[in-house]
């Protein structure tokens, strides 16, 4: 029988406790999963502590962010990520955006091109190192330097120079993430209205007007979110440098932040002091994704202006 | 209808998972862990007998080299029971034993184990911690050494005796000394021809570079550090140490142009595919240059020797692996079992035969083991001169520090000082952080 209290249901559950039922088990997890081990880690990052051995977490102060950040081979890293995030982010916007814009267009097969554009994004980046890993070979049976050996005296060492392993580690980021850009472009494009072209048509505005007074304003937010995507991710890069280059090899020219914390995490254990450099790690990229939010707060701001 | 059928099927699935364990439990099993190689193929082999002696069945996980030793750690930290045996590095003494992720054996081995018959330098290497103690972990499994295969059809081919004899002054032979191996590979290295002097490890993964170059810097006279206090500066930046350094980054120009990604895999691929006249690698993985299958070019054309001597003294580095029981398996009696058995003369000779590295003294020291392939002699002339990495808890850290470092040097990011200095440094960093300097 149902009661007549509006807040009360049949089980005499009120609105407030059934609310709480459905929020509860997520909110459990959420905790478990997510707040505990942020917590626990940030008290670890305080302590002398190695998972693998059975003595307790000692500790220390900040010693383990001062060793961090006190170490030039950190700084080291963190320069060759930005150096990888600057260049791969750029690559990849500016040929995700022209495939957008060249796919912007109806033509014969558009479904089926668009679909094979976007298969590199969707593979495994271990399967993606590892057949790159062939394609880049340093000698002369990989395939590009088969293709190249006859333009070259030498074959070019892709993954054992150190001047050019950066660039083999930015292309085949590219390659896998370009797509991603293209597919959040397109659909910033195809939301552009169409009467704004045909009033520039009738004012015979031309195509460099279109672009940069239309589709690049009215795109752009879209633009910025995917770019905040890609270098967020860009700065974790690991599983393509360590498969592609053995592990940030050769020397340290290719070793990013993540590939580092990796080998202190769980190939050293040493993990007071990895989960001092997470955090690290975590305020840059929170940092870095408030400067994207910030600058896209304000590119709508304008655009609800102008509107 | 669809929920009878979707509750059939997993009335099903629920009655296999139960035949299954029911089955599970009428046996009884033991799992081994151990990398994805030859060895692990023969272990498999030679614990059928096992088997049909006990009724115990012997499952042997094998692990990808680049992946071993995190699997095998990961599962030490979540206090996994997947493994009852591991058969680790020599290295992993220290971190295990301290961490107490492997049981003590010491006095399971006094009772049970003849320690006499096992060749005394492997027992150290790979059962005892701290160095010394008569402390054992472990009993050795795998007892392995790097070496060189040659091409004998390049190195006896008369022309090319004469026109070494002509630019060296010298017989073309397998060197002896690590000025011999720069000649001999410096002039067989003809890149028009797709050919190179040398195959050996520089590769940043795992433990590559830092096996490949240590032989060459304690035979030039350098040192990892002092074990007694585990003083490091003035040890491993000496100037021997710079010559070695420098020694071999400049045989990298005798190797092929993807000869710094090259480790286990990469050297034997080298030498079976016919680009290089000689190759470094350890002994266990050999049997891949006699196969005519894996090896069509110069399976039959292949001649061993032992690693060479440098300036200062004659080392090489020692491979191969202990067998040790987890603290966390629920079958530690049955492991012992299988231990014990295992140690058995009959059973070394078997495992010997089947193209395992024994650790039992006669059955080194026997013809029949020299001769039973054509690397077994060389194998048997390594031991002497075998040494090892640090074997302390922190070795990892220890190991990560030289293969950055020392990839930095043959890469030309650092200088060979400036690489051991580092080393030196960072070491020094993680030996006082363990506490080893307090007093």
């Amino acid at each position: 029988m149902l009661t007549n209290h509006p807040h009360q249901t049949s089980r005499g559950m009120s609105d407030y406790q059934l609310k709480m039922a459905f929020i509860m088990p997520t909110m459990v997890l959420l905790i478990l999963m997510n707040i505990f081990p942020l917590l626990w880690s940030l008290y670890l990052s305080f302590h002398r502590y190695k998972a693998s051995m059975p003595a307790a977490p000692r500790f220390i102060g900040v010693r383990n962010y001062s060793r961090l950040l006190a170490d030039p081979e950190i700084w080291g890293y963190f320069q060759t990520t930005a150096y990888f995030v600057v260049l791969a982010v750029a690559a990849q916007f500016f040929i995700g955006f022209g495939l957008a814009l060249l796919l912007n267009r109806d033509f014969r097969y558009k479904g089926f091109v668009t679909t094979l554009l976007l298969l590199p994004m969707m593979l495994s980046p271990v399967v993606v190192g590892l057949f790159w890993r062939f394609i880049l070979s340093s000698d002369n049976a990989g395939l590009l330097n088969f293709f190249l050996s006859p333009f070259l005296n030498s074959p070019i060492g892709w993954t054992t120079h150190p001047k050019v392993a950066m660039l083999a580690v930015v292309i085949v980021d590219t390659w896998m993430w370009s797509p991603f850009m293209m597919l959040i472009a397109l659909a910033g494009l195809s939301a552009v209205p169409k009467f704004l072209y045909e009033a520039a048509d009738v004012d015979r505005a031309s195509a460099w007007f279109k672009f940069r007074w239309i589709t690049l304003p009215l795109v752009s937010p879209l633009l910025l979110i995917a770019l905040l995507f890609r270098t967020m991710d860009a700065f974790k890069m690991f599983d393509i440098v360590y498969v592609l280059t053995r592990e940030g090899g050769p020397g340290t020219a290719t070793e990013t932040v993540s590939m580092n914390l990796y080998k202190l995490a769980f190939r050293n254990y040493n993990t007071g002091k990895a989960c001092a450099m997470a955090y690290i790690l975590l305020i840059i990229i929170v940092a870095l994704s408030n400067i994207y939010v910030k600058y896209l707060n304000r590119v709508k701001g304008e655009e609800a202006q102008e509107t | 209808m669809k929920s009878v059928r979707i509750s059939l099927v997993f009335v099903l699935i629920l009655a296999l998972a139960f035949v299954s364990t029911s089955k599970a439990d009428n046996h009884q099993s033991l799992t081994i862990v151990w990398a994805e190689w030859d060895p692990a193929n023969y272990l498999q082999e030679l614990s059928k007998d096992f088997t049909a002696e006990t009724g115990i069945a012997v499952d042997v996980i094998q692990i990808p080299w680049p992946n071993f030793q995190d699997k095998v750690f990961t599962a030490f930290v979540g206090k996994s029971d997947l493994y009852d045996i591991v058969i680790g590095d020599s290295q992993w003494l220290g971190r295990n034993s301290q961490g107490k992720n492997y049981i003590n054996l010491t006095d399971w081995i006094n009772e049970n184990i003849d320690v006499a018959s096992i060749y005394g330098p492997a027992m150290t290497a790979f059962a005892e911690y701290p160095k010394g103690s008569g402390t054992y972990w472990a009993l050795p499994a795998e007892v392995d050494a790097a070496g060189y295969v040659y091409r004998k059809d390049l190195f006896e081919d008369p022309n090319e005796m004469k026109a070494f004899q002509e630019k060296y002054g010298y017989a073309l032979a397998p060197p002896k000394t690590y000025d011999q191996l720069r000649d001999i590979a410096e002039f067989f290295t003809r890149p028009d021809k797709d050919l190179y002097g040398i195959a050996t490890w520089y590769s940043k993964e795992y433990d590559g570079i830092t096996m490949g170059f240590q032989q060459v810097m304690w035979s030039f006279g350098g040192a990892y550090g002092d074990a007694d206090t585990h003083k490091v500066a003035g040890h491993i930046n000496t100037e021997d140490s710079v010559k070695a350094l420098e020694f071999y980054t400049d045989l990298l120009q005798f190797s092929p142009p993807d000869a710094p990604n090259y480790y286990w895999a990469e050297t034997l691929g080298a030498y079976n595919a016919g680009k290089v006249a000689m190759a470094m690698n350890y002994f266990a993985f050999f049997p891949g240059v006699l196969n005519p299958e894996s090896n069509e070019i110069s399976h039959d054309k292949s001649g061993f020797f032992i690693a060479p001597a440098g300036p200062k003294g004659h080392y090489i580095s020692i491979g191969g692996q202990g067998m040790s029981i987890s603290s966390y398996s629920k079958n530690k009696d049955l492991a012992k079992q299988y231990m014990k058995w295992f140690m058995q003369k009959p059973v070394q000779e078997k495992w010997a035969a089947l193209g395992g590295f024994t650790p039992h003294k006669e059955v080194l020291q026997s013809d029949i083991f020299k001769t039973a392939t054509p690397f077994n002699e060389a194998f048997a002339a390594s031991f002497p001169y075998l040494r090892d990495f640090w074997a302390v808890p922190e070795y990892a850290e220890l190991l990560e520090v030289c293969q950055t470092n020392w990839s930095e040097a043959i890469s030309k990011i650092k200088s060979a000082k400036e690489a051991l200095d580092a080393i030196a440094r960072k070491h020094e960093e993680i030996f006082e952080d363990a506490g080893y300097y307090d007093e």
